[in-house]
């Protein structure tokens, strides 16, 4: 570990202003110092993150709006790079990758697959998925027992160029899980990016001695206490725009005494099992392992991302012990906002908000939890009311 | 066969106040019995049960093809009959023992007799009966389970 | 700059490189032993060097290369000390069946051992009820031969055995041996009627009920099915033992073995790090919850 994205707080330097060239000159220093720059590009209709050789590919002047089971991109009025919501991928896949290779056997040993090296910088990283890895940090990587060795290849050469969120989306609530919209420790640099009066620029912060590094061989200059208070201001203002938020009661404590709640049963008229809310949660890990061979009698293993919701994910004894929907469900939200703290320590949930977007019945994590609060203070009540 | 030894210990006769379970003893008489001794016949009418103080009695059925095969063994601690106060009160299963035994034998007419003159010790007696076979019939659900099954079975 | 680790290349061999908890060490079929019908029992020896030494209780994560990975509870003597390990398998899947299948010399991978252990080193002084259902009686046999390589630490010892009939007892010819040991009280006891049997037919909550124990010296262990577990422990409970004293070994899906894939969860324990060995006060609750 050389001190790359994970230390900040510690730099006083003063806030930094880059134009729009100026951040083209970013990704080239990037680029040129080996990294391979991973940000957000406009394709397929969203917002999909893809590997960047120049800031042209930037997805200028295209907003998002989303809500409950949609995502839609829309032409914004000026050509803002990061003036868009979390599309339906987050950086993990990048870190613990959907899928990879973990050993061969040719009769005699276990051949460690090779992996091939790369150092990732990430460019526009939101508040919610800065916390998304930082969570997957105390997840899979150091300070464990046993590390997930592709998690611990990747995570310590990571640049990370954080994006102070200006715009929430309609299904963001970082504010009310306290991850965002202001990006936490963990990025090398931050952007809030302003258009307007005073031309496009980014007010960069410095999180770290890569980060002042990096930022030494890009053109910038000073920012004036107006820039940086304005840049500061608007991000604030996010955190009273979010598209929705969370019941304001403990959500750990919630969730583990709600596991005989008919709750579960509600939703489970409502949720397909698909899954699609684990795929695009930023700290969902889940993995399965399977094993092939080839005709040559080399067998090998490799892992994939795994969904609680898979019917089998919790096979046992010939069945499954989650079987119906409702227990699958119950399994996937107690985890992500209860359990994870008995495991990990913290919260799973950041407030992205994809798992809403990309629901195709559009269940909302935050109605439900609403309505689990709603449901345990009836029954209190009910148990106030009528003393056995 | 020996005198009257206290009762205390029996689950069966938890309930029963000191008294009560003197009164019951009045009725029991100390047996001892080698291995492989039937205490019991199926169909037979149903007197008397046992309070197994050491060794364990098997109650089998025969199975033609299969021989008499032990359904249920009972040990130290277990009251041995109840069809005595269930009818038709006939003897269900062919009672014998595992290995030597020693055990109170209660008279149970007198037993009978002194419950129906006094609810109040036949009550809790009646309810310690119903704890024995609840419980057996716990056991046996369970092993209906067959949960030492493979799952390749199913 | 930091270098990004080279790629990973044969270490030892039998040794998986460091940082690589996923990667098997390479070990051999020393010899199969067929327990029952469906149970055999392999001792693994490491092609390479010895791999850390097993507590009573823990797993490795066995794999037949080509067929799969399973978590197997490691049944043999942890006084051993040769670096081998013995691991009884029952044969309920496509890799547990390969792994039966499996003749001397054939390559097995070894991952571990994981998870929680007995906890003996615990229970100095104290009573040990030791009750296994079918197959459960794998990871306890290391718990009883551990007491018994250290019998004075413990007062009494009692192992109360159940199986479906009399021809599924594991380690049938040990448990006789066992059963005539001074020092050891044994109870076994069948399900199924069976015209060869002239021991005690009943399900093994039975000769629980009648032991008469002294609760508060008294720490219990019990594996196999969950529902036995549950009944089992109610006895315990209901002779006046404290839920903490009970410990069970609990099972769930296992791809990892590390807390690294999540299948294992039951409510907020990974089983494969915070058990399979729960104390009951822990596991109860979550134990009554359906398809948690």
């Amino acid at each position: 570990m050389t001190g790359d994205a994970g230390t900040s707080g510690t730099r006083a330097a003063a806030p930094a202003v880059l134009t729009r060239a100026g951040l083209d000159e970013l990704i080239a220093v990037l680029v040129a110092e080996g990294y391979r720059v991973i940000g957000p590009t406009k394709s397929d209709g969203e917002i999909v993150l893809a590997e960047l050789s120049s800031g042209a590919q930037l997805p200028a002047g295209w907003g998002a709006d989303s809500g409950p089971g949609w995502y839609r991109l829309r032409r914004r009025d000026d050509e803002a790079v990061f003036g868009h919501s979390a599309g339906s991928q987050s950086w993990k896949q990048f870190l613990h990758p959907p899928r990879r290779p973990l050993w061969s056997a040719d009769g005699a040993t276990f051949v460690p697959a090779r992996e091939e090296p790369a150092r990732y910088a990430f460019l526009g990283v939101r508040a919610c998925d800065l916390a998304a890895i930082a969570t997957l940090d105390t997840v899979l990587g150091g300070g464990r027992a046993h590390q997930d060795g592709s998690f611990a290849r990747r995570r310590p050469g990571l640049f990370v160029v954080a994006a102070g969120c200006t715009e929430p989306g309609g299904v963001c609530f970082c504010a009310s899980m306290g991850t965002g919209p202001r990006p936490g420790p963990g990025y090398d640099l931050a952007l809030t990016e302003r258009t307007g009066a005073g031309g496009h620029r980014f007010v960069a912060e410095v999180g770290s001695a890569a980060g002042e590094r990096v930022l030494a061989a890009v053109t910038h200059r000073g920012a004036s206490p107006d820039e940086a208070a304005d840049a500061s201001a608007a991000v604030d203002a996010a955190a009273a725009r979010m598209g929705r938020q969370m019941p304001a009661v403990d959500l750990r404590d919630l969730l583990a005494s709600s596991r005989e709640s008919p709750a579960w049963e509600d939703v489970a008229q409502r949720c397909l099992t698909c899954g699609n809310c684990t795929m695009v949660c930023p700290t969902c890990f889940c993995t399965t392992a399977e094993d092939s061979t080839d005709l040559a009698g080399r067998a090998e293993r490799s892992q994939r991302w795994a969904s609680c919701f898979e019917l089998d994910f919790s096979y046992l004894h010939g069945g499954s012990v989650r079987a119906s929907g409702a227990s699958r469900y119950r399994q996937w939200m107690t985890h992500k906002l209860s359990s994870w703290y008995d495991q990990f320590g913290g919260s799973g949930c950041v407030g992205c908000g994809r798992c809403i977007a990309w629901c195709p019945v559009g269940i909302d994590i935050t109605a439900e939890a609403s309505l689990l609060a709603q449901l345990r203070d009836a029954a209190e009540q009910a148990g106030e009311d009528d003393p056995q | 066969m020996t005198g009257p030894r206290p009762l205390d210990g029996f689950p069966v006769l938890a309930r029963l106040t000191a008294a009560q379970r003197a009164a019951v003893a009045a009725t029991a008489r100390e047996e001892s019995f080698p291995a492989e001794t039937v205490l019991f016949t199926e169909s037979q009418p149903a007197a008397g049960c046992w309070l197994i103080r050491d060794g364990h009695v098997a109650l089998a059925t025969p199975v033609p093809g299969r021989g008499l095969l032990a359904v249920h063994t009972l040990g130290p601690g277990d009251v041995l009959g109840w069809s005595w106060l269930v009818p038709p009160c006939c003897w269900r299963y062919t009672a014998t023992t595992a290995s030597p035994v020693s055990a109170a034998r209660l008279d149970t007419a007198r037993l009978r007799a002194l419950a129906d003159a006094d609810p109040a010790l036949g009550y809790p007696l009646a309810l310690g009966l119903l704890e024995a076979v609840a419980r057996r019939l716990q056991s046996t659900r369970s092993r209906l389970l067959d949960l030492y099954g493979s799952p390749r079975e199913r | 700059m930091s270098a990004e680790a080279g790629p990973a290349t044969t270490a030892r061999p039998g040794v998986p490189p460091a940082g690589e908890p996923m990667v098997p060490a390479a070990y051999r079929v020393a010899r199969r032993t067929a327990e029952t019908h469906d149970c055999v029992s392999l001792r693994l020896e490491p092609a390479g060097p010895a791999g850390p030494r097993f507590r009573p209780g823990q797993f490795t994560m066995l794999s037949r290369p080509g067929v799969g990975e399973v978590a197997i509870s490691v049944s043999g003597d942890p006084a051993a000390g040769d670096g081998s390990l013995t691991q009884t398998i029952r044969d309920v899947g496509a890799v547990s069946r390969a792994l039966c299948r499996s003749r001397p010399g054939d390559l097995i991978g070894v991952r571990g051992p994981f998870g929680t252990s007995w906890g003996l080193e615990t229970t100095a002084g104290r009573d040990l009820v030791i009750v296994a259902g079918g197959v459960g009686l794998a990871p306890l046999r290391p718990a009883v031969l551990g007491a018994l390589a250290d019998r004075g630490a413990y007062r009494r010892v009692i192992v109360v055995v159940g199986a479906r009939s009399p021809a599924e007892f594991l380690f049938r010819e040990q448990l006789d041996a066992w059963t005539a040991t001074p020092g050891l009280e044994v109870e076994l006891t069948i399900d199924r009627p069976d015209s060869a049997w002239t021991g005690p037919v009943g399900f093994v909550t039975e000769p629980l009920a009648r032991l008469d124990l002294e609760p508060a010296r008294t720490t219990a262990l019990l594996c196999g099915p969950e529902p036995m577990l549950r009944f089992a422990a109610d006895v315990l409970l209901g002779q006046g033992m404290a839920a903490a004293d009970i410990r069970v070994s609990l099972e769930r899906n296992m791809q990892c073995g590390i807390g690294l894939c999540g299948h294992c969860q039951l409510g907020p324990l990974l089983l494969c790090r915070d058990g399979p060995i729960v104390d009951y006060a822990r596991a109860r609750p979550l134990l009554a919850i359906r398809e948690l």
